[in-house]
C-alpha cells in the first residue's frame, strides 16, 4: 500500500493496530474554520486532520495526520487548534508517543494571521511535550511535502522519517521562483525540486533520520523502531544536544555554503557516482550512503 | 554576507531605527551591536541586565543569521543562568534564496526556535517586541516563540502582503482588502495580533516603563504555559481554537459555547 497515494484517513487506519484508532472530534462533529465561508472557499468536516489515539505494536499512541487533499494540508485555526489539543492530551495522559502524519504547505493563506499564530501554537505543544518525556515522531510521504511552519514543526520533532518521494523545506520553489525569478529557483525543474528538497538529500544532510519506500508497512516499522530508539535517549531539548546542533548546522555552512547544487553536496561527502543517487532503490541507497551521512545518531 | 537586493521588499523604507528604540528603551544604557543587521549585546534595567538579541532593516531570515542568534541565546544560556532575553524583532520573513533551501533553511528556524524555548525552560524570562516588521517564518521562531511578545503601534505583522496573498489563494486582491478593513484575520496590523492573542499588548509610548512592567511580570509569572489561544477567545479574534483544545481535553466531540 502506497503511502504516497493513500489519504490521511487511510493511512491512519493502515499503520496503526487494527481497530485501535479513536478519533477525537471527528467530521461528525462538524468543527469546521470560521474564516474559510467568507472568502466562499468549500469547508472540511475535519479541518483537513485527523487527530486521536491508537495503538502502535501494543503501545498506546496519540496521532496526528494531516489530509494533503484539504487545502494542500494547510493549518488554520481549527486545524492547529486540533493538533495542539491533541498534544496536550499526550501529555496529560502520559503517551507512549505522538506520531505525526505530516503533509502541509504551512500557514492557512485564506486564514493568515490565525494560521501564523496556530503554527506556532503547534510548535510550542510539540516542544511542550518533548518536554513532558513523551517523544514526538514525525512521518512525512505525502505529494504535498511538508513546507512553510510545517517544515520548522516538523524539525522540532525527535525524529523524522521520510520515503524518497517525501520532501521537506521551508520555502515552496513557486514562492521562491515567485520573489527571485526563475534563474534562482526553477519551480518545472522537477529533478532540481527533488534533489533540493527530496528525502535522499535531508537523510544525507541529517534532516531526518530515517529513509523508507514508499509503503504504508514501511512507515509503520520505521515509526515503531523510532520511538524506541527515542527512547533510549533524551526526549527533551538539552543545551548539550542543541550546542551540538549548533556546531552541525554551523559546519554545513563552512562546508557547502558556496556550493551551488545539492549533487556538489553528495559529491563533496564522499558519495561514489553522486549523480546516480537519485535512480538508487532506497535499500541501495542506505547500503551506499549511511556511512557518509551527517548528523547520524 | 552580501545578499542581492530584492527591489519588491526594498520599496517599503525603514522608519524605525533600532538604536532610537534602543535608546527609549533602556535609558539606562546598553551595548547593542549592530553586524550585518544581526543585534546583540546587553542592556540596563532596574531589575537588572538583561540580554537583547534581534535584527533590524526588515533582514530576512537566512541561515547564517537564524544561526548567529542561536549562538547568542546558547551563550546566554550558559554564561548568564536565567537572564532575561529581550528579542528585537524587524525581519521581512525567511530568505527566499534557493541556496537556504538546499542547506535546509527549516532546519535552522527549528533550532533557533529550540534554543529559546530551552532558554525559557531554564529559567529565562522571554520577551519579543515586534519594533517594525515581523513577517511569517521570520517570526515563527523569534517573537512567536516569546514568552509574551509587544509591538510597537506603527510595526506591521502579516503572513504575507495582500497582493502575493490573492495570487495564492485565488481570491481577488479588491475583497481581500475590504476584509482586511473589518477582519483581523487578514489585516496586518500589530491590533489584529493582540485581538488573536498573538500579542501581549502594544506599547504606546514610555517604551522603558512599558519594558521593565513586562519583565517584572514575566519574571513574577509562574510561566504557565502557552496562554494564546485563551487570549485570543478573551480578546474575541479567535474565537474556535480554546473552544476546540478544550473539547479534546475533555474527550467531547462537541464545542461548549
Amino acid at each position: 500500500m502506497s503511502y504516497l497515494e493513500s489519504n490521511a484517513r487511510e493511512r491512519v487506519h493502515a499503520l496503526f493496530d487494527a481497530d485501535s484508532f479513536e478519533e477525537f472530534l471527528p467530521p461528525s462533529a462538524r468543527v469546521v474554520s470560521p474564516h474559510l465561508g467568507q472568502l466562499n472557499a468549500p469547508v472540511s468536516f475535519d479541518d483537513g486532520v485527523v487527530i486521536g489515539s491508537a495503538r502502535l505494536a501494543g503501545n498506546a499512541v496519540f496521532i496526528g495526520a494531516q489530509e494533503g487533499g484539504f487545502m494542500g494540508g494547510a493549518v488554520g485555526e481549527v486545524h492547529g487548534a486540533k493538533l495542539v489539543g491533541m498534544l496536550r492530551r499526550a501529555v496529560i495522559e502520559h503517551a507512549h508517543a505522538v506520531v505525526l502524519l505530516l503533509e502541509s504547505g504551512g500557514v492557512r493563506l485564506h486564514e493568515a494571521n490565525a494560521g501564523l499564530i496556530a503554527v506556532s501554537e503547534v510548535m510550542r505543544a510539540v516542544l511542550d511535550t518533548r518536554a513532558a518525556g513523551v517523544p514526538v515522531i514525525v512521518l512525512i510521504g505525502g505529494s504535498n511535502g511538508c513546507f512553510g511552519g510545517m517544515g520548522i514543526v516538523a524539525r522540532c520533532a525527535n525524529t523524522i522519517v521520510m520515503s524518497e518521494e517525501a520532501r521537506l523545506a521551508m520555502s515552496g520553489p513557486e514562492v521562491i521562483e515567485t520573489a527571485n525569478g526563475v534563474e534562482e529557483f526553477d519551480s518545472r525543474d522537477r529533478a532540481l525540486v527533488w534533489r533540493t528538497t527530496g528525502g535522499k538529500h535531508r537523510f544525507l544532510l541529517g534532516d531526518c533520520q530515517m529513509i523508507v519506500a514508499d509503503s504504508v508497512p514501511a512507515f509503520r516499522a520505521a515509526a515503531i523502531t523510532g520511538i524506541e530508539t527515542c527512547k533510549q535517549q533524551e526526549v527533551a531539548l538539552s543545551l548539550t544536544a542543541l550546542e551540538q546542533e549548533q556546531h552541525l548546522l554551523t559546519q554545513r555552512i563552512s562546508q557547502f555554503g558556496t556550493l551551488i547544487d545539492p549533487v556538489d553536496i553528495w559529491k563533496k561527502l564522499g558519495v561514489p557516482q553522486p549523480e546516480l543517487l537519485p535512480l538508487l532503490e532506497v535499500d541501495q541507497f542506505i547500503a551506499t550512503v549511511d556511512h557518509l551521512r551527517l548528523g547520524a545518531r | 554576507m552580501v545578499q542581492p537586493v530584492n527591489l519588491a521588499t526594498n520599496l517599503t523604507t525603514s522608519t524605525l531605527h533600532w538604536q532610537t528604540i534602543a535608546t527609549e528603551l533602556f535609558p539606562l544604557g546598553h551595548s547593542i551591536t549592530e553586524l550585518d543587521h544581526f543585534l546583540s549585546g546587553s542592556a540596563q534595567t532596574s531589575i537588572g541586565t538583561i540580554a537583547v538579541v534581534g535584527t533590524c532593516e526588515h533582514e530576512p531570515i537566512g541561515v547564517e543569521i537564524a544561526l548567529a542568534q542561536a549562538r547568542f541565546i546558547l551563550d546566554t544560556v550558559r554564561e548568564y543562568p536565567q537572564r532575561p532575553i529581550l528579542i528585537m524583532v524587524d525581519t521581512q520573513g525567511q530568505r527566499l534564496r534557493h541556496r537556504d533551501e538546499m542547506l535546509g533553511i527549516n532546519s535552522y528556524m527549528a533550532h533557533l526556535g529550540k534554543c529559546v524555548d530551552l532558554a525559557r525552560r531554564q529559567g529565562h524570562a522571554i520577551l519579543g517586541l515586534v519594533y517594525d516588521q515581523a513577517l511569517s517564518g521570520g517570526f515563527i521562531t523569534s517573537g512567536l516563540m516569546a514568552d509574551a511578545c509587544y509591538a510597537l503601534p506603527d510595526s506591521t505583522i502579516r503572513v504575507m502582503g495582500l497582493p502575493a496573498m490573492a495570487r495564492i489563494t485565488k481570491v481577488p486582491e479588491e475583497r481581500l482588502i475590504a476584509l482586511a478593513s473589518s477582519n483581523p484575520v487578514f489585516a496586518p496590523g500589530p491590533e489584529n495580533y493582540l485581538r488573536m492573542g498573538g500579542i501581549q499588548a502594544i506599547w504606546q509610548d514610555d517604551l522603558s516603563g512599558q519594558l521593565e512592567l513586562a519583565l517584572q511580570q514575566q519574571v513574577n509569572c509562574n510561566q504557565g504555559g502557552d496562554q494564546r489561544s485563551s487570549l485570543g477567545l478573551a480578546r474575541g479574534g479567535r474565537k474556535l481554537a480554546q473552544p476546540v483544545i478544550d473539547a479534546i481535553l475533555a474527550g467531547k466531540n462537541s464545542l461548549s459555547s
